[in-house]
């Protein structure tokens, strides 16, 4: 199972453009949004954390057709399947692979981004901890999409149809912690519903994921 | 097979047997239906005193009630439906949930629609970000992930299960998300229409046809249903008959 991640890590970073490409369009989203709303603080203050939000959701969103596509084209998905380790284990990994080269560089640079769009300062705190909480179901529920599409030619538009309404519960959580956080009120609700949505879906949808993958594989 | 001697329902997975049971049952059910959706709207529209407070905007309560509930209805029949394809594997369950989602849809649709028209007078908006008007989108967007994933994918049985495996996430969180938009924002629209509890407001002036156009739509939702699944095995036959002069030529 380590070699597996470290061969995801290495394939992510070394084969080009899918690790920094999220990244980026994180940055260029947080300039997009101020050059279309107007430089004016106090409204970027107040959409900040649902922009940060978003963006993160959609970065994430950016690199998942990747997750099992190059693996089913050439073969490899289906030598993992007969190996000894479980599928769903597979599945754990490589959404753990993903989070690592998508989700964690997205945290880091979230609180950059938020000066780009006058984050109110006790929101910082809360921005890094509601992503830090909430990005890995972002990477469990892209792996479900992600295997439900992967027999399919075209399957990123398709993807993203899928992908995004499962996503809504983790962004209203994640985006309420943060502008609670920057109204000074008690964000710890919506972050333990957002902990909870994490843990549950890294619990529950490797099997889900895994089950979709032996369909298309089969 | 083994022949049993009690009928069951499970008999009815057989194709065949669902189609013969079907050739007399849907015009049964589409007529009724007709009759039902008609009379309460009628009844509903024309011979229903005005509110004293909303005037006659009230009455689009006969279309919306009932939309909606079968807009939520017909996911959990696509679920119950999804669970027996995955467990048992009957054919027509599956054909079943795929002719249920387009319905679904389109409830949903309505029923969005007919709020906005509703609220634009009572309101003064044609949407507000109001927890049960979320959510009803958010099911708009999971019904048309379905329905393009049942559309994309070529193998029919492969089609099949990742469906049912989506509509069986996609409860769970479409389930979530309602919890989420009502923790999100408080709401503007007002409690259910119809409840069991006591202190419902409602007269039995509006409530009588608000059932019969509730029973009509229930059947409507059926008999669309059963047309669609109807179409789709004749489809699976028809493409299997082609299959077969293929193979022959």
């Amino acid at each position: 199972m380590i070699a597996l991640l470290t061969r995801d890590l290495r394939l992510a970073i070394r084969a080009g453009g899918g690790f920094g490409l999220g990244l980026a369009f994180f940055l260029i989203l947080a300039v997009l949004v101020p050059l279309g709303v107007g430089p004016e603080g106090r409204v970027l203050a107040l959409i900040a954390p649902g922009i940060l939000w978003v963006g993160a959701l959609l970065a994430c969103l950016l690199s998942l057709d990747r997750m099992f596509a190059l693996d089913f084209e050439d073969g490899s998905l289906d030598l993992l399947a007969t190996a000894p380790i479980p599928l769903e284990g597979v599945v754990a990994i490589k959404a753990l692979a993903h989070w690592l080269t998508t989700g964690l560089p997205l945290v880091l640079a979230a609180p950059v981004l938020g000066i780009l769009l006058n984050l109110p300062g006790p929101a910082y705190g809360w921005l890094v901890l509601s992503l830090l909480l909430g990005t890995p179901a972002l990477s469990v529920i892209g792996a479900f999409g992600a295997a439900l599409t992967v027999g399919l030619k075209r399957g990123g538009l398709l993807m993203s149809l899928l992908v995004l309404p499962l996503y809504v519960p983790t962004l209203v959580f994640g985006a309420e912690a943060v502008s609670r956080g920057a109204q000074g009120l008690p964000a710890a609700t919506p972050l333990l519903l957002l902990a909870g949505i994490t843990a549950g879906s890294a619990a529950l949808l490797p099997f889900a994921a895994a089950h979709a993958l032996r369909i298309n594989l089969r | 097979m083994t022949t049993t001697t009690r009928p069951s329902l499970w008999e009815y997975a057989n194709p065949v047997k669902f189609m013969r049971l079907t050739d007399w049952l849907l015009p049964l059910v589409g007529w009724a239906a007709a009759a039902l959706v008609l009379v309460g709207l009628v009844w509903g529209f024309f011979f229903t005193p005005d509110d004293f407070r909303q005037g006659s905007t009230v009455k689009i309560i006969f279309l919306h009630v009932p939309s909606a509930l079968m807009a939520i209805n017909a996911w959990i029949m696509m679920l119950a439906a999804s669970l027996v394809w995955l467990i048992r594997r009957h054919h027509v369950s599956a054909l079943a949930a795929r002719a249920a989602g387009p319905v679904g849809a389109v409830m949903t649709l309505i029923a969005l629609f007919t709020g906005a028209v509703w609220g634009q007078p009572m309101w003064g908006t044609w949407w507000a970000w109001d927890p049960r008007l979320t959510s009803f989108l958010i099911l708009f967007l999971f019904y048309l992930g379905y329905i393009a994933l049942w559309s994309a994918i070529e193998d029919p049985d492969t089609a099949a299960d990742l469906t049912a495996v989506l509509c069986i996430v996609g409860s769970v969180f479409a389930v979530l998300s309602r919890y989420a938009a009502i923790f999100w924002n408080q709401g503007l629209h007002q409690g259910a229409s119809l409840s069991v509890a006591p202190g419902t407001r409602m007269d039995w002036a509006y409530k009588a046809p608000l059932y019969v156009a509730m029973t009509g739509f229930g059947l409507l939702f059926l008999a669309l249903v059963l047309a669609g699944t109807r179409t789709e095995i004749r489809a699976r036959r028809m493409s299997a008959l082609m299959t077969r002069e293929r193979m022959q030529a």
